[in-house]
This record gives C-alpha cells, structure tokens and sequence, in this order.
C-alpha cells in the first residue's frame, strides 16, 4: 500500500512541472528542443567545460559509467518504481551479464567461445544477446519462487540472490578465475585505424577527441533512448497499468482481473535484462570482470539513484544514476573549488556517508524523490487532457462550485 | 506482511481509509495557466465529456455503451450463482454456517445482517479471496474449487470493496481503465511493438472507460487522482472500475456508507440503471430503507447463519429478522 501522504493539490513536483512545459510544446518544437540537447550531452566530453569536467579521472570514463548506470536505473526503476517489488540483489543481475560476456569472450575462461563459433571481431557483439537472454532467465529463476512472498520478504531473498552471485563469482575459481577475474574481455572492434590499432571501443584508445569513454558513452545513449522507447510503450499498456496496480495495492489488483503473478515476473524479467544489458557493456568496456564489482554496496547505490531521481519517473532515475556516478568523481583529485581550496579525494572517500545522509534528509522531506513526476498510463489519454484543457481555458477561472462538485 | 497469495486481509475492512476530501478540491481556486491539466498533473479541472465525445452527452448511448456484451449460460431469472452448503471457518471462529441461497439473473439482491454477520465473508468467498472449509460456490454452472481470484474476475464476478481500495495514484479514468483490462489480451510483446491489437484494445479501454465514468456520474472527473476525488465520487468510481471488467455479476459492499439521504437516493438511481443494463447486484447494505426500496429478493444473515430470504415486503415482517436486526437501532449508518 502506498505510503505516501504528501501530495496536495497545488503541489507540483519538478518533474510534474517540466513535463507540463515538455508537453505543452508541438512536436516539431520536442524534437527541435530534444535532438540538439541530446547532442549536446554526448559532445560533452569531447567539449570538455571547464569545472564541470573531472579532474582526477578521465572525464569521458565518467559519462560512459554514467551510462552503464543509467541503464541500470531505468531497468531497476521498472521492479522498484513500477511494480513496487523492493530487490536489493539487482547487481546480481548487471554481474551475470558481464560475467556471461566473459566467460564466452576471455581468454581466461574455460568456456571461451572465440576460438570456435565466436568470431573474434564480433565476440562481443554475439555474446550480448546471450547475456541479455541469460540474464532474463536468471530472472525468471528468481523471480518463480519469490515473487510469492511480499514487501520485506521478497527484499530479503533478493539480496541473498546479489551475494550467491558475487559469493559464485569469487569461489568457482575453475571457471570465473575467482578474485582473479576474468581479463582481455571481448569488445567491439570498430574503426580500426593507424592511430587506433585496435579501435575505437578499445580500453587502450585514448587517442582524443573519441577516445574510448567517449565511444562508449554514445554507445550507451543509443541503447538507453532505445530502453526508454520500450520501457515507455510498457508504461503505457495494460502492462505498465498491471505494475502500478500491483505497487498501489495488489490484493485489490488481483480481484480486479490483473494476472498479478504474471506481470510481476514480466517486471522481473525486463528489470533483469536491461541489467544484463548494462553488465555486457561493462564488461566490453573495462574488458576485465572481478567479484568485488558486484557487491552489496553497489546494489544499494543502485537503488539510490532510483529513490533519488523519484520511483517511477524513468527521466528522474537517469538524474539519479548521474548524480551517483558524477558527484563523487567530480571530487576526486580537486584541491580547490571556485577559489576555496579543498580536499576532493578525502570527499570522494566519505561518498556512502554523503549518500547514506542525503537519502535519510530526502526520505524525511521529499519520499517522492527529487523529481517527482506521475507516469501517464493510457497510449491514448492524450486527448482527454487535451479536453480538460479546452475546458479549463472555458472556465479561465473555475469558481468554487465547480471544483466542489456542482452540476458540470 | 503475508507469506500467501491470499492475504486474509484483502477483502477485510481494516485498510486505510478514503484519502481525498471536498475540503482538498476547494484550496486550488487559484489556477495559474501553468497548473492547466496534461499528462497527469494533479488537475483539479473538469473534463467536458462532451466535448471528447459527442455521443457521451447522450444517456441513453452511455448506456448502450456501458451494457454487457457477453454470453450468460443463465437465462433471466434462473440461478446465476449458487451458494451451496457455505461453511467459513477463522479458526474457532465460524464467520459462515452452511449458508446457501441463489443469486438469479437479472436481480437485486439485498444481503443483510447485523455487523459481523458474515455478509463481507459471503463476498469473499464468492471473489475467490477466502476458500470455503466446506460447501461450494457455483457461477453459471461452474463450481469455482480453487479458480484464482483474477480468473473469477474474468470469469464474471466484480465487486467494490467495503472501505475503498482504489488505486490511488492513478487518475479516475486510469483506474476504470485497469478493470477494462481484464477483458484485454496485450501482453509484453504486443505492448513493446504497438500491435494492432494493443492499439485496438488502448482505444476501447479509453472509449469504455470514459462511458463508464459518465454512466456512474464522474466523467468530469476523468483526469484528476483518484485520492483527490471527494469521497462519493471515490465510491462511484470504485462502482465503475468493478463495471469495466463486464461482470455477469457484481457485488456492491455497502456502497452507500457514509452517504447523505440526498447521494443514497442518487445511488438508488444508479444501482437501478445497473440493473436496467443487463447486470446482475448483489447488494450489501446497511440502511433498510435502502435496502428495501432497490431489492427484488432479500437474504439476512445472523451470526453466520441464513436465518430469511425472500421479498423485501415478507422479510421484513419477519419476526426473527425484526428480532435480530430490524429491532437493534441502526448505529452504523447514523
Ligand atoms: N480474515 C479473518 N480472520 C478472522 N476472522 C475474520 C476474518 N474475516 C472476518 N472475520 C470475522 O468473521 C465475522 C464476519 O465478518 P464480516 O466482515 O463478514 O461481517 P460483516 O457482516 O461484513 O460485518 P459489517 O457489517 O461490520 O461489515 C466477524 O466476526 C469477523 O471478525
Ligand atoms: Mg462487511
């Protein structure tokens, strides 16, 4: 049941209110607006402003992570923020989809494939269906026998399920090579060149302006705009309307003809292959996996993007993971900020402490989140806003015994 | 806090109560033009349904609209649900003792009893949220054994809940929408790739949906959130939601708590035009003068027990019925 008691009349989120002004703008003005902004985001490494890049690690290393955890945002953001299923274990998830790519693409493994149907130039490529596949079945393993139990329950598996998968990563030393990892992962090999021996994806390539942060980070805006499309579609389905059922009340859902142990397995799965999605590209990027990656913390980082940006608005959790990923990296190495000196590195340090306190502030002041926006359900409910606005411009001003409940 | 599907507590009456009042409405008098309704922002405004569609000006099209359209073993005046030999157990507790009547097509029942009577039961075990100990439910023929709750829904059988359980977050037409669903076949694939069923059944849910608010009364309401609705409008829109699923029967827990005579009439009204379209009630209700003026057929429940059934005029004259309830002042809906 919702806990959530704040909302009033007159109050409007900031998501609320910048979907009011997005909304109220035609379509060839969104896409006039949205396309150049989106551009703008993905030059930012290679325009490199001044203060906002960061100094003690590679700027456009950054935004790809940035991506990656965007990714794993949205998808996590699908169970938590839509189905209201509380999991702590979803970097089990973004671990099997990188440890799948390595294992099919090291050379480390056992099961390395690129010897035989594995093309090396496309090892990558072809393991990340099969990571995203394996992934939702992972998903669905969890998924069959846990999502029975509810709220405290279901979060209590799930992170014991995070821990076996880290705990299997670190003891099957045979096969994931244990604390040792897995090294030389597979990755795209495009645009190979004279300067760029082994391309542009390749973790070697720092060779500006697209280094490989930069390459992987465009990568990953494709395939979040991508996740958002369908994601989106969801949202506004019977399927999308079936999780915000079951998250506001799924006993009353159930008796109202939603299927709900089916849609929340569908939750379950989508989450987890958007997660395998963010582990395959991970893995390319780093090219090297290791069990400590994957631990409790992160997936707790996870889920604070999600609560930061506001459960269930998708653009809000993207805010969320890029707030997680950026800040503490925007304090690494600084020795000074505007003038004032200070020491970045001890700040970057205390980042569990910042977030653990600015989650406790936000979930006393603001439980909705830093951008809270409600999620439109109805593919088509377009034109019933439409004519409440035609009639709220024929009131101009609605006097009181309209809104109290007088005849229309 | 339940391991089990079946939370006992999900047809019980101690959820948390309606969240919007008039009071809430009134405080956004002021309406600066960026406060104007689109994509879910909590809108004070009313839709003018006319506006959207001509047709839903017309009652009568409403009407037709809303109508049930699907095929019902039970002919008019043949039992539609048998309750047989209903025994509910809560431990030592019997909430329900061999209880059996019929519901017949195409009438009003009236059940009534004391408070803790069972009759909130009787709805349970009918929606599939309790299992009977022993004795069986039949719905048109089918005796539902261990049906899930959601198939029983898409089998026929709706119902409003006793203290409101609407989804909160959601807009009016949003949660009507929800019961259109359960008449709808999109599932991920189909949602993912905008196929041409999911676009035909987006359409129909929009078009039924807003029938419906009109049909119950709240169409102007369409946009706003379901917890800012003043609290008849919430009882309304919960009648609404139930209708979307296309019962062959629907069960209305105490519909008129909490009403003025004034909205109990209106609700009169409304539960007759129901019936009118085709549906079938089986009405839970509190306030005899109600219950007497809609009903074609009564049934009181005493500590678990049938203890009458018949016409509204013979029950109650019925000394055991005066005994057990007409006789006790009517505190609930004081
Ligand atoms: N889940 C449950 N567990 C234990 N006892 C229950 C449960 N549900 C109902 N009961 C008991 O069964 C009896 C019948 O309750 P029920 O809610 O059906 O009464 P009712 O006729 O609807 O009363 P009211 O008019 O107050 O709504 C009551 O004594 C109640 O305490
Ligand atoms: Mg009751």
């Amino acid at each position: 049941m919702s806990t959530e008691t704040t909302s009033t009349v007159a109050h409007l989120g900031i998501g609320d209110r910048f979907r009011l002004w997005w909304d109220a703008l035609a379509r060839p003005t969104q896409w006039a607006v949205g396309v150049p902004f989106i551009v703008l985001i993905a030059l930012l490494p290679i325009i490199k402003p001044p203060v906002l890049t960061t100094v003690g690690t590679d700027f456009a290393g950054v935004l790809a992570q940035f991506g990656m955890y965007a990714l794993l945002a949205i998808g996590l953001n699908v169970v938590v923020g839509q189905a209201g299923l509380l999991d702590l274990g979803y970097v089990g998830f973004y671990a099997i989809g990188a440890y799948t790519v390595g294992l099919l693409t090291s050379p480390d493994s056992p099961w390395n494939q690129t010897d035989s149907w594995l093309s090396q130039k496309w090892a990558w490529l072809f393991a990340l269906p099969i990571a995203i596949a394996i992934t939702a079945i992972s998903g669905l393993i969890l998924g069959s026998p846990t999502l029975r139990l509810r709220g405290d329950y279901l979060a209590i598996v799930t992170l014991g399920f995070g821990e076996i998968v880290r705990l299997l990563a670190d003891n099957l030393t045979t096969i994931t090579g244990g604390g040792r990892g897995l090294s030389r992962i597979a990755y795209p090999i495009v645009g190979v060149s004279e300067s760029r021996p082994t391309g542009y994806f390749s973790a070697g390539n720092n060779q500006a302006p697209i280094t490989s942060g930069v390459a992987w980070f465009w990568l990953s805006i494709v395939l979040i705009i991508v996740v958002l499309l369908v994601v989106g579609n969801l949202q506004r389905s019977r399927v999308g309307r079936a999780w915000v059922a079951i998250r506001e009340d799924e006993d009353a859902a159930e008796i109202m003809g939603v299927p709900t142990f089916k849609f929340k397995l569908w939750a379950f799965l989508i989450g987890a292959s958007i997660g395998g999605l963010s582990g395959a590209l991970y893995a390319g990027q780093v090219q090297f996996v290791i069990p400590t990656t994957f631990n409790i913390i992160n997936s707790t980082l996870f889920l604070v993007a999600v609560v930061l940006g506001g459960q269930g608005n998708k653009l809000g959790v993207i805010l969320g993971a890029f707030v997680i990923v950026y800040l503490p990296n925007f304090f690494l190495g600084r020795t000074e900020l505007f003038g004032i000196p200070i020491n970045g590195n001890e700040i970057a340090n205390y980042k569990y402490l910042f977030f653990g306190l600015a989650l406790i502030v936000l979930l006393i002041f603001r439980p909705q989140g830093l951008f809270p926006a409600r999620q439109k359900l109805l593919a088509y409910g377009r034109e019933v806003y439409v004519a409440a606005r035609r009639a709220a411009l024929a009131l101009t001003r609605p006097t009181s015994d309209e809104t109290t409940g007088g005849s229309r | 806090m339940s391991t089990t599907p079946h939370d006992p507590a999900a047809g019980s009456e101690h959820g948390d109560q309606h969240l919007g009042t008039d009071e809430e409405l009134v405080t956004s008098d002021t309406m600066p033009e960026e406060f104007l309704p689109d994509g879910g922002v909590i809108e004070t405004v009313a839709v003018d349904v006319a506006d959207l569609h001509p047709e839903l000006a017309d009652a009568e099209q409403v009407a037709e609209l809303v109508a049930p359209d699907r095929t019902i073993r039970a002919k008019v005046g043949e039992p539609l649900l048998q309750m047989q030999q209903v025994t509910m157990k809560f431990g030592g507790l019997t909430a329900l003792d061999d209880v059996t009547f019929d519901i017949r097509r195409g009438e009003i029942l009236g059940l009534i009893g004391p408070n803790g009577a069972g009759k909130t039961t009787c709805f349970n075990t009918m929606t599939g949220v309790y299992r009977p100990t022993t004795g069986q439910v039949v719905f048109d023929g089918r005796p539902l054994g261990r049906t899930k709750r959601n198939e029983i829904t898409r089998l026929g059988i709706a119902r409003t809940f006793q203290n409101i359980r609407l989804f909160s977050d959601m807009t009016a037409l949003e949660n009507v929408v929800v019961g259109t669903d359960a008449r709808h076949r999109t599932s991920v694939p189909g949602a993912i790739f905008r196929s041409r069923r999911h676009r035909a059944e987006e359409r129909d849910a929009l078009d039924r949906g807003m029938a419906l608010l009109e049909f119950v009364g709240i169409g102007r309401r369409a946009t706003q959130q379901a917890r800012n609705l003043p609290y008849g409008d919430q009882r309304r829109l919960e009648i609404a939601r139930a209708l979307a699923t296309e019962p062959k029967l629907l069960c209305l827990d105490e519909p008129a708590a909490g009403f003025n005579p004034a909205e109990k009439e209106d609700l009169k009204g409304l539960i007759r035009k129901i019936r009118d379209d085709g549906y079938t009630v089986l009405l839970i209700e509190h306030d005899m003068r109600l219950v007497m003026g809609v009903t074609d057929r009564v049934v009181v429940l005493e500590f678990g027990r049938k203890i009458a059934e018949g016409l509204p005029a013979e029950v109650s004259a019925d000394p055991a019925v005066i005994a057990a309830y007409l006789g006790v002042p009517d505190d609930a809906t004081a």
